[in-house]
């Protein structure tokens, strides 16, 4: 049996695979929003939050993606750099718009959910600093990438900043235990934490996030491989 | 059923949903957008 991420290497087999793939994805990821979204804004105002709750129904997934995405960019990052290999590149390159996306959203939307809890739109307390460190991270990557001209370089400069960036994964997890924050704990780890009328919705915006990414980055590594394509074909036409 | 009453939080919640579905379509349509212009081009290029 061929694993999974080496039947995908090979670009005609990507494009096979993701042309029926990405609009399953997208299919799937607008069902769940709308379930998860119906039953966000039916479940009761919390005893605490209010109907403040319902933020949380966009601000989680949208964190946590900012991290998945993040290792899907190192990781992916890692094997251009290692293997040279043009669709782990393209990968990278379509992966870091959308992670930037998620963690502005990741950021103003638990702005948008501190002001009335907390008090503050923002506090410099270790989980909010880091996930803008994060976010930074992800704008110096497409910063790096388009401000080199020879994309070749550009892509292993900002493959190696990628690569750096993935020592505040581990930072903006475990800042809430590390220091003393004004940020909660994690709610989703903790085993009854959440009761059921807030764990269903949220469960399924996690997931409609999840494959909405997915669907999304298909289509740009898709997007990304044309190009390359194109500037090939632009390339051999001009040498002819 | 769905309540959309929000009550004095409403200044907060709707600009949170507002800001995520302006985010996730500006990032959808950028996509498709870029996806499509390549496909066209290197269609072209091929025919050539």
């Amino acid at each position: 049996m061929i694993p999974a991420p080496a039947f995908l290497a090979n670009p005609e087999r990507f494009m096979a695979f993701s042309r029926w793939a990405a609009p399953m994805l997208g299919a799937f990821a607008v069902a769940l929003a709308a379930a998860g979204l119906w039953l966000g804004f039916a479940a009761p105002e919390d005893y605490q939050q209010g109907a403040t709750v319902r933020i949380m129904f966009i601000h989680v997934p949208a964190a946590v993606m900012a991290m998945f995405v993040y290792v899907c960019l190192g990781v992916a990052s890692l094997l251009a750099l290692v293997f040279r290999h043009v669709l782990a590149d393209a990968a990278a390159q379509a992966a870091a718009p959308l992670g930037a996306g998620l963690t502005f959203l990741a950021l103003v939307t638990g702005s948008l959910w501190g002001r009335p809890m907390w008090g503050a739109w923002w506090v410099w307390d270790a989980r909010l600093t880091s996930v803008l460190v994060l976010f930074l991270f992800y704008v110096a990557y497409l910063a790096l990438r388009a401000s080199i001209d020879d994309e070749a370089k550009g892509a292993r400069a900002a493959a190696i900043l990628a690569l750096v960036g993935l020592v505040n994964l581990p930072i903006v997890h475990f800042s809430v235990y590390w220091w003393n924050t004004l940020h909660q704990g994690s709610t989703m780890l903790t085993k009854g934490a959440l009761a059921p009328v807030y764990a269903t919705p949220l469960y399924l915006m996690m997931l409609a996030y999840l494959t909405g990414f997915g669907a999304l980055w298909l289509v740009r590594i898709r997007g990304e491989v044309w190009r390359r394509r194109a500037e090939a074909a632009a390339l051999r036409a001009a040498r002819a | 059923m769905p309540d959309f009453d929000f009550g004095k939080y409403a200044a907060y919640i709707w600009p949170a949903y507002v800001v995520t579905a302006v985010v996730f379509a500006g990032l959808i349509a950028t996509s498709l957008r870029y996806a499509a212009r390549w496909k066209r081009r290197a269609e072209e290029l091929g025919r050539r």
